[in-house]
């Protein structure tokens, strides 16, 4: 196979991949072989991958090959080479969250959305990056090194689910899938210039997903098109009676509107989401956005506020850290992971494993927990952010009750240089336009929306309605042919590392 | 909201929040966390100027109540995968410090 026809396959999508290996066209060895090289050529640089799995993902490839050859490939992904957040569990492949205080888990079993991947006949060419224990914004804060964004290996591809989005853009992988509990899938997919697609809460089982904040965490994709976000969806999701906070709907099929167009639909642009906080190169792009849609039939009205929305960061830093200093408990170095031996007592023991396992991000976001949660501060803190999210819940509510799409800026800059932030709040604010969607449990979807600053991608998010993941991926699609951006970093190390 | 006055957060309540937690700090860690936590905390407090008289906690991301399975015996994880990933093992059972002293 010559070098075009490698570059060629490397930029394939699921859904021609699909078709390409039921007609014959390609095999899923040569596909799985192509994206193998080109981790092996550009990770150095782009650093996306704590694991590559090339040994058993070539098995797979070969047992696709073989059902693919027989006729009788039933499952949608067959053979389509795919990689997966560390943050899920993967049985018998080392998971490590991003933390030290899993550097040797092996899971005994697989994360639901995984096994649901493999059903679905996806192969995993390995583990990807992510900020310890999925907390931070930028893809830094992980135990074993920081990744690359693909756009310029100099600036950070965003986070917490950084590698997954840089995995994508950098052409290792077909598909990713991520998580999202303030803005981790959809920040890096608009700092990478990918599709980054957060559902429903409740619409993908959270079984397996290594907990940060319970009330939040969500897994979706990230991929190259819409029509690949809803491809992905579709394997991923549906009820699940290992978690309880699952709907029991079986899933809707999710390609069922991206023929929709935008004649007619009714797009609320809040003015929250418009303001303070976003950079002037983001800003043009998404106008300019907001310009093309209203040119092709899309009514864009500017009128609707959402007063509590500027409250979803400080809700979202009472609730994360909450949730997450419960969550983290686990981590005690008795029953799996690391664990600090040869103090004075059990006590001393555990003091020093979480000393040691836990990275500064993390203790400090356990600590702001404990501190909201304590006696004396939880009415003030925990009990009273609960209650503003109720009240940004009916916010959104108000704004469905007369649009059918909420449009926003997915970040309020493009992505910026690896150590340029340092205050801890500065990060926080990475996610102030993602977290409303997470505090409401509501789906949404980061797409490319043009370029900014130095040429670097601009994510264009828009919030859906609970459980209409089809109507969303209706309206992205229909902005994505218009658009019609590339996904693709022209010219970058990583792609002169390929031969 | 008790102690609004977030550059009142103190070292002592540093190190009596990382004794709940069971983390065990340096002295130079204590400094750090006391003024980032101080900083994050004077962002949150805005907070409290919210007026949320008569308004219900939102405490799921979903609106599912009363979630109910069958109540049915599943097969447990056999017990070698349970103890594979232990830090420390003796026979079948997690091995760690004494729990209760002894003298």
């Amino acid at each position: 196979m010559t070098a075009d026809a490698d570059s060629e396959m490397l930029s394939i999508t699921l859904a021609e991949g699909a078709r390409r290996l039921r007609a014959g066209e390609i095999t899923s060895r040569r596909l799985t072989e192509a994206f193998l090289d080109r981790i092996a050529a550009t990770d150095d640089e782009v650093h996306a991958f704590v694991t590559v799995t090339s040994e058993a993902a070539l098995a797979e490839a070969d047992e696709a090959d073989a059902l693919l050859a027989s006729g009788d490939a039933q499952a949608p992904l067959t053979g389509l080479p795919v990689a997966i957040k560390d943050v899920l569990m993967t049985k018998g492949v080392r998971t490590t969250a991003g933390s030290r205080m899993l550097d040797s888990l092996i899971p005994p079993y697989d994360a639901t959305a995984v096994g649901l991947l493999r059903d679905a006949g996806a192969i995993s060419v390995g583990k990807t990056n992510m900020d310890e224990f999925a907390m931070g914004s930028s893809t830094e804060h992980s135990a074993w090194f920081p990744t690359s964004n693909p756009w310029d290996l100099e600036r950070v591809p965003g986070g917490s689910s950084g590698g997954s989005a840089a995995a994508v853009a950098a052409q290792q992988c077909i598909a990713s899938l991520g998580s999202d509990t303030g803005g981790s899938i959809r920040q890096p997919a608009s700092f990478c210039g990918v599709v980054g697609l957060k559902p429903t809460y409740g619409r993908v089982s959270r079984y397996g997903l290594i907990a940060f904040a319970s009330s939040l965490d969500q897994i979706g994709p990230f991929t190259r098109t819409v029509e690949d976000a809803a491809l992905l969806l579709q394997a991923i999701a549906g009820p699940d009676p290992l978690d309880s906070t699952c709907y029991h709907e079986p899933a809707p099929d999710f390609s069922a509107q991206l023929e929709r167009g935008l004649d007619g639909l009714k797009v609320a642009a809040p003015r929250e989401f418009f303001g303070e906080g976003m950079d002037d190169d983001v800003a043009a792009p998404i106008v300019a956005a907001l310009d093309l849609m209203s040119a092709h039939g899309a009514v864009i009205d500017r009128s609707p506020s959402m007063p509590s929305v500027p409250m979803a960061l400080p809700v979202y830093y009472i609730l994360a850290p909450s949730e997450c200093s419960a969550n983290l408990a686990r981590f005690d170095g008795v029953k799996y992971g690391y664990g600090a031996r040869g103090g004075e007592s059990m006590w001393s023991d555990m003091e020093a494993t979480r000393k040691h396992g836990f990275g500064r991000e993390v203790k400090r976001r356990i600590l702001l927990g404990a501190y909201a949660l304590s006696a004396g501060y939880y009415d003030a803190y925990y009990l009273q952010a609960q209650k503003v999210r109720t009240l940004i819940r009916r916010e959104f509510d108000r704004v469905f009750a007369e649009h059918d799409v909420i449009v926003a800026p997915t970040a309020p800059t493009v992505a910026f240089k690896r150590g340029a932030i340092t205050d801890p709040y500065q990060m926080y604010l990475n996610d102030i336009f993602t977290i409303p969607a997470n505090i409401a449990g509501l789906p949404a979807i980061s797409i490319p929306g043009g370029f900014g600053a130095d040429g670097m991608p601009v994510g264009l998010q828009f919030v859906g309605q609970r459980l209409q993941e089809a109507d969303l991926l209706g309206v992205a699609n229909a902005y994505e042919r218009l658009a019609d951006w590339p996904t693709t970093p022209p010219v970058t190390a990583a792609n002169v590392g390929s031969t | 909201m008790p102690d609004a006055d977030a550059t009142q957060f103190t070292s002592d309540q540093v190190r009596h929040l990382a004794s709940l937690v069971r983390i065990e700090l340096t002295e130079s860690e204590v400094e750090e966390f006391r003024s980032e936590l101080a900083s994050i905390l004077s962002h949150i407090d805005a907070l409290s100027e919210i007026d949320t008289e008569g308004v219900p906690p939102t405490n799921n991301g979903a609106d599912l109540l009363n979630v109910e399975d069958e109540d049915a015996a599943q097969p447990p994880m056999p017990l070698e995968e349970a103890l594979a990933n232990a830090p420390q093992r003796e026979a079948d059972y997690f091995r760690v410090h004494a729990v209760l002293d002894q003298s």
